[in-house]
C-alpha cells in the first residue's frame, strides 16, 4: 500500500520526531508507564504509522464487505441494510415467569429471544433430582418436559421470532422440544430460525455444564448438524463460544485461538461423520465476548473473521463463501462488572457494546448493571437494551461499514491478534487438536495463567478497576435486587409428579428404550429424541436413557 | 494455630455452577501465600465437601458459588459438619452473593462472605487471623 521511498522517509521523520519533539516533553514529564499494554497484555506503542502496516495488501488482507476474507464484515451493506439483532439473554424461575419477561422484551423493541436455562436443565437433571436442590429456576428457567416448553413460548409465534438457546450437553433435547412446540403452533421445522449453543468443548474448558464424555458428545453434535441440514435449514446448529473462555480469564488472543481451534474440531468431526463441508459449515455460528479495551476488541473481531475465512478456505477447502463467513453473537463482559458502584457498569457496557458494533457483530446482548450482585431487575435490563438502541440510532457508527479500518493501530492489532492466535492453533494441532489439548489440560492451564496474572495486576494496582482498587467510596448495600422465588422448586416438582401421573407412561418407556438402543447404534439420534419429547418424557429421563450408553464425563482438576 | 504449622485449605464448589475462575485464582493465591490447598473441582454435594474436608484434615473450607443456591447449600455444609462433630474448621464463602443474604449465612456459622472485588490479601489475612486449630 505504501511505496518504499516514502516509507523510508517516514522512518527517518519518525526518528527525528522522537529525538526532538517527543524527547523535549518526556524529559520534563515522563510517560505514565514505561510499557503500555492492552487489556490482554499486548504491548502498545506511543504511535502507529504506515510503518506498522507496511506489509498490508488491501485486497488480500481486507477486501470488501461480504467478500473473502470478510475482514470488513460479512454482509455487503452491514448495518446500513439491517441493524444487528438485539437479543437479551433472559430466563428465570418458572416457564410462566420467563414467558412474561420475553413478551415484555419483545414489546420493548427487542428483536430476538435468548433463553437462559437453569443449571439442572443444562446438566440434564429434572427439578426433583437431589443435585437440583437449591438450583431450580435460579440462573435461568427450569424446563423438565415439553409441557414447560409449551408454556415458555405460549403466544410467541415461532415463525416470527428467532430464538437462541444457551444449551449445550442436552442441546438435541431442547431443540427437539422447540420443534415439537412449533409443530403444535402449526409451524414446520423449515420455518424455524434460531441458535442452540451446542458447544461442548468449551464446557470442558471453561463453563462446566457437561454431561457425557467427549466422544458421544461430539456424535450428538454431528447428528444435529446432519438433521438440521435436512429439516431445519435456517437453524444455527452451534454457537462456537469464546465468551466463556474469555470470562474464565483468557486474553483476547486466547479467546480467538481456543474458539477457532474448537471450531476446527467440530468441522473435522462432521467431515469424519461423512458430511460435506459446504453442507453444514454455513450454519456454524460463533459467540464472542466484548471487553473494555475498545480498539483491541474491534481488532479481535476483525482478526477472528479473517482467520476463520482462511481456515475454511485453505484448510477445509470450502467452496461456498457462506462456509467461510464467521457470523457471531456478542455479549458484553460479565467479568468486568463490579459490585462496587454498580451504576458505573452502564458505562462499561456501553464501551463494550460499541466495540461489538464497530467489530461487526450480528447480534448483541448487553449486560445489566446489577449482574455482579444478582440476576438483573426489569429496570436494569431496560437500560441495557436502551444502551444498544442509543448506539444503533444516535451514535452514527452504523452509517458506514467497518469505520475503524485503515487505522494504523487497529490494522496492526488485527494482524497481531491473528498471528498470535494462529501460533496457538498450530500448537494445538501439534498436541493433536482441541479435544486432545483439552484432555491434556493445556488449554485450561493457559487460561488459568492469564486469569491469575490479571488478578495479580489488579491486586498490585498496575491495572485499575474504577471503584474497586481506585476511586472507592463508602456505599450503602444495594437494594431492589431480583429475588427468585424459592417456591419455584416446589412448583416444578409438583408439575413433574402431575405430569408423570397423567401422561402415557407406556409410550414414554418404549420411546426411552428405543432411544437407548439407537444410542448404542450409529444412527442419527434426533428422530428418536423427538419421539421421546412428544411422549412428555422428561429431560432427566431422556438424558438418563443416553447416560446408560454414553456414561458421564469426569473432569480432571488443576489450578 | 501453632507457629510454623502450614494451614490446610479445601476450596470447594458446591452445587452445579461451572464458574470456577474465582475458586482457582483463590486456590492458587493461597498456595502462593504458603498454604496447602486442595480444590475439589465442580459439582460437589455438601456431603462430598464435608467428607473431603474431614479426610484431608483441613483447617479451612472455602466455598465458592455463583448460581444463587448459597442459601440452601452453605447452611447444609454447616449442618453436616455439626452432625460429624466438627467445630474446628473455619468456613468462609465467596461468589455472587447479595448483601442481604449475608447475615443469615453468618448465623448458620459461615465465618465470612467475600463478594466480588475483595482483594485476595484481605482473604489471606482473614484466614490467618481466624483459623481455629
Amino acid at each position: 500500500m505504501f511505496d518504499r521511498e516514502s516509507l523510508k522517509k517516514l522512518e527517518q521523520e519518525k526518528i527525528r520526531w522522537e529525538s526532538t519533539t517527543v524527547k523535549k516533553v518526556t524529559e520534563k514529564t515522563p510517560e505514565r508507564y514505561e510499557k503500555f499494554l492492552t487489556g490482554s497484555n499486548l504491548e502498545v506503542n506511543r504511535l502507529y504509522t504506515p510503518l506498522d502496516v507496511q506489509e498490508m495488501d488491501y485486497m488480500r488482507d481486507l477486501g470488501f464487505p461480504g467478500e473473502y476474507p470478510f475482514t470488513r464484515g460479512i454482509q455487503p451493506t452491514m448495518y446500513r441494510g439491517r441493524l444487528w439483532t438485539m437479543r437479551q439473554y433472559a430466563g428465570f424461575g418458572t416457564a410462566e415467569e420467563s414467558n412474561k419477561r420475553y413478551k415484555y422484551l419483545l414489546s420493548q423493541g427487542q428483536t430476538g429471544l435468548s433463553v437462559a436455562f437453569d443449571l439442572p436443565t443444562q446438566i440434564g437433571y429434572d427439578s426433583d433430582h437431589p443435585l437440583a436442590q437449591g438450583e431450580v429456576g435460579k440462573v435461568g428457567v427450569a424446563i423438565d418436559s415439553l409441557k414447560d416448553m409449551e408454556t415458555l413460548f405460549d403466544e410467541i409465534p415461532l415463525d416470527k421470532v428467532s430464538t437462541s438457546m444457551t444449551i449445550n450437553a442436552p442441546a438435541a433435547i431442547l431443540l427437539a422440544m422447540y420443534i415439537a412446540v412449533a409443530e403444535k403452533q402449526g409451524v414446520s421445522p423449515d420455518k424455524l430460525s434460531g441458535t442452540i449453543q451446542n458447544d461442548i468443548l468449551k464446557e470442558y474448558v471453561a463453563r462446566g455444564t457437561y454431561i457425557f464424555p467427549p466422544e458421544p458428545s461430539m456424535r450428538l453434535i454431528t447428528d444435529i448438524f446432519e438433521f438440521c441440514s435436512k429439516h431445519v435449514p435456517k437453524w444455527n446448529t452451534i454457537s462456537i463460544s469464546g465468551y466463556h473462555i474469555r470470562e474464565a480469564g483468557a486474553t483476547a488472543v486466547q479467546e480467538v485461538a481456543f474458539t477457532l481451534a474448537n471450531g476446527i474440531a467440530y468441522v473435522e468431526a462432521a467431515i469424519k461423520a461423512g458430511l460435506d463441508v459446504d453442507e453444514f459449515a454455513p450454519r456454524l455460528s460463533f459467540f464472542f465476548n466484548a471487553h473494555n479495551d475498545l480498539l483491541e476488541e474491534v481488532a479481535k473481531f476483525r482478526a477472528a473473521r479473517r482467520l476463520w475465512a482462511k481456515i475454511m478456505k485453505e484448510r477445509f477447502k470450502a467452496k461456498n463463501p457462506k462456509s467461510m463467513m464467521l457470523r457471531f453473537h456478542t455479549q458484553t463482559a460479565g467479568s468486568t462488572l463490579t459490585a462496587q458502584q454498580p451504576d458505573n457498569n452502564i458505562v462499561r457496557v456501553t464501551i463494550q457494546a460499541l466495540a461489538a458494533v464497530l467489530g461487526g457483530t450480528q447480534s448483541l446482548h448487553t449486560n445489566s448493571r446489577d449482574e455482579a450482585l444478582a440476576l438483573p431487575t426489569e429496570e436494569s435490563v431496560r437500560i441495557a437494551l436502551r444502551t444498544q438502541q442509543i448506539i444503533a440510532y444516535e451514535s452514527g457508527v452504523t452509517e458506514t461499514i467497518d469505520p475503524l479500518a485503515g487505522s494504523y493501530y487497529v490494522e496492526h492489532l488485527t494482524n497481531l491478534i491473528e498471528q498470535k492466535a494462529m501460533e496457538y492453533i498450530n500448537k494445538i494441532d501439534e498436541l493433536g487438536g482441541a479435544p486432545k489439548a483439552i484432555e491434556k489440560g493445556y488449554i485450561q492451564q493457559e487460561i488459568q495463567e492469564s486469569a491469575y496474572r490479571y488478578q495479580q495486576e489488579v491486586e498490585s494496582g498496575r491495572r485499575i478497576v474504577v471503584g474497586v482498587n481506585k476511586f472507592q467510596i463508602e456505599e450503602e448495600p444495594p437494594k431492589n435486587l431480583l429475588k427468585v422465588d424459592p417456591e419455584v422448586e416446589r412448583i416444578q416438582k409438583e408439575k413433574l409428579s402431575q405430569l408423570k401421573a397423567t401422561r402415557d407412561n407406556l409410550a414414554v418407556k418404549n420411546a426411552l428404550e428405543e432411544l437407548t438402543k439407537k444410542a448404542a447404534s450409529s444412527d442419527n439420534l434426533m428422530p428418536a429424541i423427538i419421539t421421546c419429547v412428544k411422549t412428555y418424557a422428561t429431560l432427566g429421563e431422556i438424558c438418563d436413557a443416553l447416560r446408560r450408553v454414553f456414561g458421564e464425563y469426569k473432569a480432571t482438576v488443576s489450578f | 494455630m501453632q507457629e510454623g504449622q502450614t494451614i490446610r485449605v479445601l476450596i470447594a464448589k458446591p452445587g452445579l455452577d461451572g464458574h470456577d475462575r474465582g475458586a482457582k485464582v483463590i486456590a492458587r493465591a493461597l498456595r502462593d501465600a504458603g498454604m496447602e490447598v486442595i480444590y475439589t473441582g465442580l459439582r460437589q454435594t455438601p456431603e462430598q465437601i464435608v467428607e473431603a474436608a474431614i479426610q484431608e484434615d483441613v483447617d479451612v473450607i472455602g466455598l465458592s458459588i455463583l448460581s444463587g443456591a448459597h442459601n440452601v447449600l452453605f447452611p447444609r455444609v454447616m449442618e453436616l459438619l455439626k452432625e460429624r462433630g466438627v467445630d474446628d474448621i473455619l468456613v468462609i464463602g465467596g461468589g455472587v452473593i447479595p448483601h442481604e443474604d449475608i447475615p443469615y449465612l453468618k448465623e448458620c456459622g459461615i465465618a465470612e462472605i467475600f463478594t466480588p472485588g475483595t482483594p485476595i490479601s484481605q482473604i489471606i489475612d482473614f484466614i490467618k487471623n481466624n483459623v481455629k486449630k
